[in-house]
């Protein structure tokens, strides 16, 4: 338990996170990973490169994200008040802006010239897009076939944003073949270009650096609750994918033995040997893949399983190493949704509460209620509204069997 | 270090030339087919062979090498069919080095020591593996030297000197010099940069270099094989495969290696000069 000593400490040197994340790149890709990382510890002690940041937050972002009181949410379950994180309510519509914008002014700085990301719901990708916009750079943006298909307003928000949307073909034409091919592309363009990485995870430093700059999310949350409540909530609550709006929720507490870490992984179909989910953490095991060693969805002679959700922000095979690490050591807890109860979660939110959260946060929201009556009347407890849901409306109908 | 390695590579030198390394994707397009390519590389001209083990997701592959591992995986190809064709092999040639290559995660998968085990035990000489920098590479290193098998480094045109140290610490066999930023089967570098290449990493080790990515041309080979020890060629000849009728295929792809084989042989007589 050296984490709640040391946990500014995580990852170590070398990228680690106990036995988890690391740099396992091609060799090409060594020296830019290296650089990246010599960079970014230039970036994080320069207070021209924060107030930055900050500058754009506050006004283009426009965080400090409220943190609001779900009340009726609350009374329905009737246990532990529930606050929502209101990342939803950020420019573009969910928390990934905060770290495209930290990734950009960092490329900036490096004096990189193009910017390369891989999508799969289209929300890093739309994100990207639109901090190159606004910064000038031009932006490729990979993204599979299956997914292009399947996501077509996000794509075109992409174009409109300026960005070159390139379809990916190859393996099964998803998020992690995106990801696939954007690496391919970096290794080729070692020199000008800089690869934005939408989650947690990648080689070392994408996983630290991705955090810290997610971290504005669980820094906010935790002075708006000590303002609000007067003390620190019994539990904070967020979805997973990749995990990078959960570890920036999670970060800021985890010094705080008392409070509760909780992801939500995307059960899918069930969790079960046919693995139509895409919860690694409780459904798979640890391997290497795209740069880092974490829990992935693996077959026995460790090749990548595709997984399913019925969120596309949730449908990847692997997690953040900081996150399998927690796991491991047992300070946070990893719970799981099925499609159907996010489903549930999705409508009931709409109806209490006036909100339309994204799919991906509809997870967190389909436990939230177990996790608060477990705490009780007198306890308070985070969720990360991480998304809107405008971007769903037509996956729901379909799900709901209705024709729009 | 392999004996097998190390007497191949100071045969070459003996004989004044460079050598073919031919990469072909285990399983491709299915075991039988690809143990009959694998038999016939020796005599084909194939000095150094590099048998490669599918993974789902080949991140530093081209689309000739991607397309292969998803017809090795099809076909039932795994780590452990790997690891018998590289036996049958063996059985069938006592010579002819022959190296795995591949991604990471099916070696985690089986466990480093047990893979290390069962590498000794097919007869295999050594590995190269794509995503596992000499950062990433300890549990290799711990299993490999007391199995006398070889770890392959790579070094690349991103390697500068101080990250080349780090390179050979630890490398044994030869140094794989990967001629061109980028995937496998992609751009060629141009024969001067690969030659100034060649000579700095000679300066630095005295390992045998061997040049490979984007070398699909007798013309490119027989450049490279002036001053470099060995050329690597992969998805030239993985793409033979599925070039033409299938039964033809185990065919196509000798006589291309055939065809390789010949520029790289011929590269010092037509040259005049020796390396």
């Amino acid at each position: 338990m050296d984490v709640r000593r040391n946990w500014q400490d995580l990852p170590d040197a070398e990228g680690r996170f106990g036995p988890y994340g690391g740099r396992f790149v091609a060799e090409t890709l060594m020296p830019l990973v290296l650089d990246l990382e010599r960079a970014y510890r230039a970036a994080q002690t320069d207070p021209a490169f924060a107030a930055t940041m900050q500058d754009f937050w506050t006004h283009y972002v426009g965080r400090p994200s409220p943190l609001y009181f779900a009340e009726r949410l609350t009374d329905h379950h009737g246990g532990a008040k529930i606050y929502f994180k209101r990342d939803e309510l950020n420019h573009t519509g969910a928390h990934k802006i905060n770290n495209c914008l930290g990734q950009v002014l960092l490329a900036l700085r490096m004096g990189k010239t193009r910017i390369i990301a891989e999508t799969g719901a289209g929300q890093h990708g739309v994100a990207t897009a639109t901090v190159c916009a606004r910064l000038g750079l031009p932006c490729v943006v990979f993204m599979g076939a299956t997914d292009i298909e399947r996501q077509k307003p996000n794509v075109f928000r992409m174009k409109l944003l300026g960005a070159e949307v390139r379809p990916v073909t190859s393996g099964a034409a998803t998020l992690k073949d995106a990801m696939n091919e954007a690496l391919r592309d970096w290794v080729t363009n070692v020199a000008d270009t800089f690869y934005c990485i939408g989650t947690a995870a990648g080689p070392h430093p994408y996983p630290e650096m991705v955090r810290d700059f997610q971290s504005v999310i669980g820094r906010e949350a935790r002075e708006q609750i000590l303002e609000r409540e007067g003390r620190l909530p019994d539990a904070v609550m967020a979805c997973i994918g990749g995990g990078s709006n959960a570890i920036g929720l999670f970060h800021p507490f985890i010094a705080d033995e008392n409070v509760r870490l909780i992801g939500v992984e995307a059960a899918g179909r069930g969790i079960d040997d046919r693995f139509e989910h895409s919860a690694a953490i409780n459904g798979g095991r640890p391997g290497v893949l795209h740069g880092n060693r974490t829990y992935l969805l693996q077959n026995e002679d460790g090749q990548i399983l595709e997984g399913h959700s019925i969120s596309a922000g949730l449908d990847y095979p692997g997690v953040g190493p900081e996150h399998s690490y927690l796991a491991d050591i047992g300070r946070a807890q990893y719970l799981s949704a099925t499609d159907t109860e996010a489903l549930e979660a999705f409508k009931l939110c709409a109806k209490l509460e006036g909100i339309l959260p994204a799919l991906e946060p509809s997870h967190a929201l389909a436990r939230v209620g177990d996790v608060a009556r477990e705490i009780g009347k007198d306890g308070l407890l985070i969720m990360n509204l991480c998304g809107r849901g405008d971007k769903d409306v037509f996956t729901v109908a379909d799900a709901l069997g209705v024709k729009l | 270090m392999s004996t097998r390695l190390a007497s191949r590579f100071a045969a070459l030198k003996r004989e004044g030339r460079a050598g073919l390394v031919a990469y072909v994707m285990a399983s491709d397009p299915d075991h039988e087919t690809c143990f009959e390519i694998l038999r016939g590389l020796p005599a084909a001209g194939a000095d150094v062979i590099e048998l490669g083990f599918p993974f789902s997701d080949p991140m530093a592959d081209g689309p000739s090498i991607q397309k292969a591992a998803l017809r090795a995986l099809k076909a039932g190809g795994s780590l452990k069919q790997t690891l018998d064709l590289a036996r049958r092999f063996r059985e069938t040639d006592r010579d002819t080095p022959l190296i795995l290559m591949g991604y990471a995660n099916p070696i985690e998968s089986m466990g480093y020591e047990a893979f290390a085990k069962a590498m000794a035990a097919s007869g295999a000489d050594g590995v190269i593996i794509v995503d596992l920098p000499p950062e990433e590479d300890a549990p290799l290193r711990a299993t490999f030297p007391s199995s006398g098998l070889s770890i392959i480094r790579l070094a690349t045109p991103t390697t500068d000197d101080g990250r080349l140290t780090k390179v050979l610490d630890g490398a044994s066999g030869f140094l794989y010099y990967v001629s061109v930023a980028g995937v496998t089967g992609a751009n060629a570098a141009t024969s001067a940069q690969v030659r100034a290449a060649v000579e700095r990493l000679k300066r630095a080790t005295d390992l045998p270099i061997a040049v490979g990515f984007g070398v699909r041309e007798p013309e490119a080979a027989r450049a490279i094989a002036v001053n470099a020890d060995a050329v690597v060629v992969g998805s030239a000849f993985v793409d033979e495969i599925t070039a033409g009728p299938a039964p033809q295929a185990v065919e196509r792809v000798l006589r291309k290696v055939a065809q390789l084989s010949e520029a790289v042989r011929s590269a010092r007589e037509l040259e005049g000069t020796p390396a």
